[in-house]
């Protein structure tokens, strides 16, 4: 991968407010039209990295460009390349569907279609409803398509799908891959992990304010963490063993012609891998804290 | 690396969605019912207010020997207080709400020009301000049969007291919207501001009859002006007598609010940010 190829570039990024560190040394980078989705638990620093991104903070050391552009001073030619989901916000809503989407298309050079729009987050027959008398998840694709009406090469999603029912969260994953197909460089920061295997090419995870995975999605983890699991009862008692043959394990079961109880072979989701990478930083911290 | 340059907007863009933005403020504004009634309306029904309540009394009389009502008198006054209403009062609530529920940091991640978020507000504060001035002069006119100067200079007069009144209210106000902590303090913090100017400038007790060091006082700032100058275009000629110095003053009036216009500017300029970066 060449530098011209990353639409965002972090390096050893860092980010203090007093004596809390917020983010210590994270770095990564997003090629033109990937999805990176960029996971953590609450307060681990992904909402610092991405308002850093989206130029709403300054960093306090390190290297980003963005479009290649320094967040920090990016100005209007800049932003108009970009869109921006926030997490949600409370505004007063006193427009409807359709004058909002069309007011924000004016900032634009080279904005979506307005209706096109409406009926891509599927909001056509709210489209004359005033946006504060919308539910929590219709506001939510009101926020999404202003994100998208100016046609950005970079989409920051921070957490853009809570509050949907599952029905509208898959229209809303739709959504996405029909901008990934056109070619859009998307971030994303979510709490769902099915969410980020859906949508996302890779994945980093930071915890702590360090970044402690990267890669692909199928790969997070490492291979270690993607053995199956053989379980299954054995004289009421609940076993498992952790392998890279399973049907080998199966088979070895079957030894006494009968049929195991409650037999099953469980692949770690993404969801595991993740928590499984949580906990072992924060018990490597805990130990550090105590040394 | 050199493969990316960055398109340029089209020029003139500033002007074009300062447009958009006076159309939209307007139309928001007229949606948001509270506001409507405490800064649109206010002055109206003050005034309906004072006419009822005093019209059994004169105000002095005019050259002619004919009563000045309570109406004809307080309408000058209203004038003055819709412009501090729709223009500072308004502003500085209305955007520190903006700053508290996230509206302003949306604009921040939009090509919005912060110069044309402005030109949207003045201008919503201009129309706005226009409308309720209209409607004051019809309802006083028709409903209280106040004399409406027939003369074209003090029309001329009204003119650029109120133009000028209604901008340098309105930066005014955008200055001041930083002062509220939040959006939910904002109108504890602006609208006692609002109300003590009012008292002490001649807004709803005579400025005369004020002791003097409350009269200096109040002179720094501008409404105590924008009031006199609305006094010299609606009252009687033989009230003038009744002004500090004698007279109108119309050179002062025209001062002083240029003084506060432009240091309103310079304070919007130094002090106005979409969003605290570090928050």
């Amino acid at each position: 991968m060449t530098t011209a190829d990353a639409i965002v570039s972090v390096k050893d990024l860092r980010k203090t407010y007093g004596k809390v560190t917020a983010l210590n040394g994270v770095t990564f980078d997003i090629r033109r039209g990937e999805t990176f989705a960029l996971l953590g638990p609450n307060g681990a620093g992904k909402s610092t990295a991405i308002e850093i991104l989206e130029g709403y903070r300054d960093r306090t050391s390190g290297d980003a460009t963005v479009l290649g552009v320094d967040p920090g001073t990016g100005g209007l030619d800049w932003k108009a390349r970009l869109g921006i989901v926030l997490q949600s916000t409370g505004e007063s809503g006193n427009v409807t569907v359709r004058e909002q989407l069309t007011h924000f298309a004016g900032y634009y050079p080279n904005s979506r279609s307005v209706a096109e729009i409406i009926a891509a987050v599927g909001l056509e027959e709210k489209a004359t409803t005033l946006i504060r008398k919308l539910s929590g998840g219709q506001r939510r694709r009101v926020d999404v398509a202003l994100g998208i009406i100016g046609r950005p090469e970079l989409l920051f999603l921070d957490e853009p799908t809570t509050g949907f029912d599952p029905e509208s969260r898959r229209q809303f994953w739709q959504l996405i891959r029909s901008l990934k197909s056109e070619g859009t460089t998307i971030l994303l920061t979510t709490h769902y992990l099915d969410e980020a295997a859906q949508l996302g090419d890779r994945a980093g995870i930071i915890a702590g304010g360090k970044l402690i995975d990267i890669g692909q999605i199928h790969e997070l983890g490492g291979e270690e963490a993607r053995v199956p699991l053989v379980r299954w009862r054995q004289d009421g008692v609940l076993r498992e063993e952790r392998t890279t043959e399973p049907g080998r394990v199966v088979a070895s079961l079957m030894t006494g012609g009968r049929e195991p109880d409650e037999l099953e072979i469980v692949r770690p989701s993404l969801e595991d891998i993740y928590l499984g990478l949580v906990s072992q930083h924060e018990a490597a911290r805990e130990l550090e804290t105590v040394a | 690396m050199s493969t990316t340059t960055i398109p340029r907007l089209p020029a003139g863009r500033t002007l074009r969605l300062g447009a958009s933005r006076i159309r939209y403020e307007v139309k928001t504004y007229f949606r948001q019912g509270d506001s409507v009634f405490f800064t649109f309306l206010f002055p109206l029904v003050m005034l309906t207010i004072f006419s009822v309540a005093f019209s059994e009394q004169t105000f002095g009389q005019d050259p002619d020997g004919n009563d000045v009502s309570a109406a004809s008198f307080y309408l000058p006054a209203m004038l003055a207080a819709g412009l501090l209403l729709s223009g500072l009062q308004n502003m500085a609530i209305d955007i520190a709400g903006e700053k508290s529920d996230g509206t302003l940091k949306r604009f921040a991640g939009t090509p919005l020009p912060v110069l044309s978020y402005f030109i949207g507000k003045i201008g919503q504060v201009l129309v706005t301000g226009i409308l309720q001035a209209a409607l004051l002069l019809a309802v006083a006119a028709i409903a209280f049969r106040v004399p409406l100067p027939a003369e074209p200079e003090r029309w001329f007069t009204f003119a650029w007291v109120f133009l000028l009144g209604v901008i340098t209210s309105a930066v005014l106000g955008i200055a001041l919207s930083g002062l509220p902590r939040s959006g939910k303090s904002a109108t504890a913090v602006i609208i006692p501001i609002a109300l003590v100017l009012q008292f002490i400038s001649g807004v709803y007790l005579g400025f005369a009859q004020l002791p003097e060091w409350l009269q200096n006082f109040a002179s720094i700032f501008p409404l105590k002006w924008m009031a006199q100058g609305m006094r010299a275009v609606f009252l009687p000629s033989n009230y003038e007598s009744v002004e500090v110095g004698g007279s109108w003053d119309l050179a002062n009036v025209a001062l002083v609010t240029g003084i506060w216009f432009v240091l309103g500017l310079v304070v919007c300029r130094l002090t106005f940010r979409w969003i605290r970066k570090d928050s």
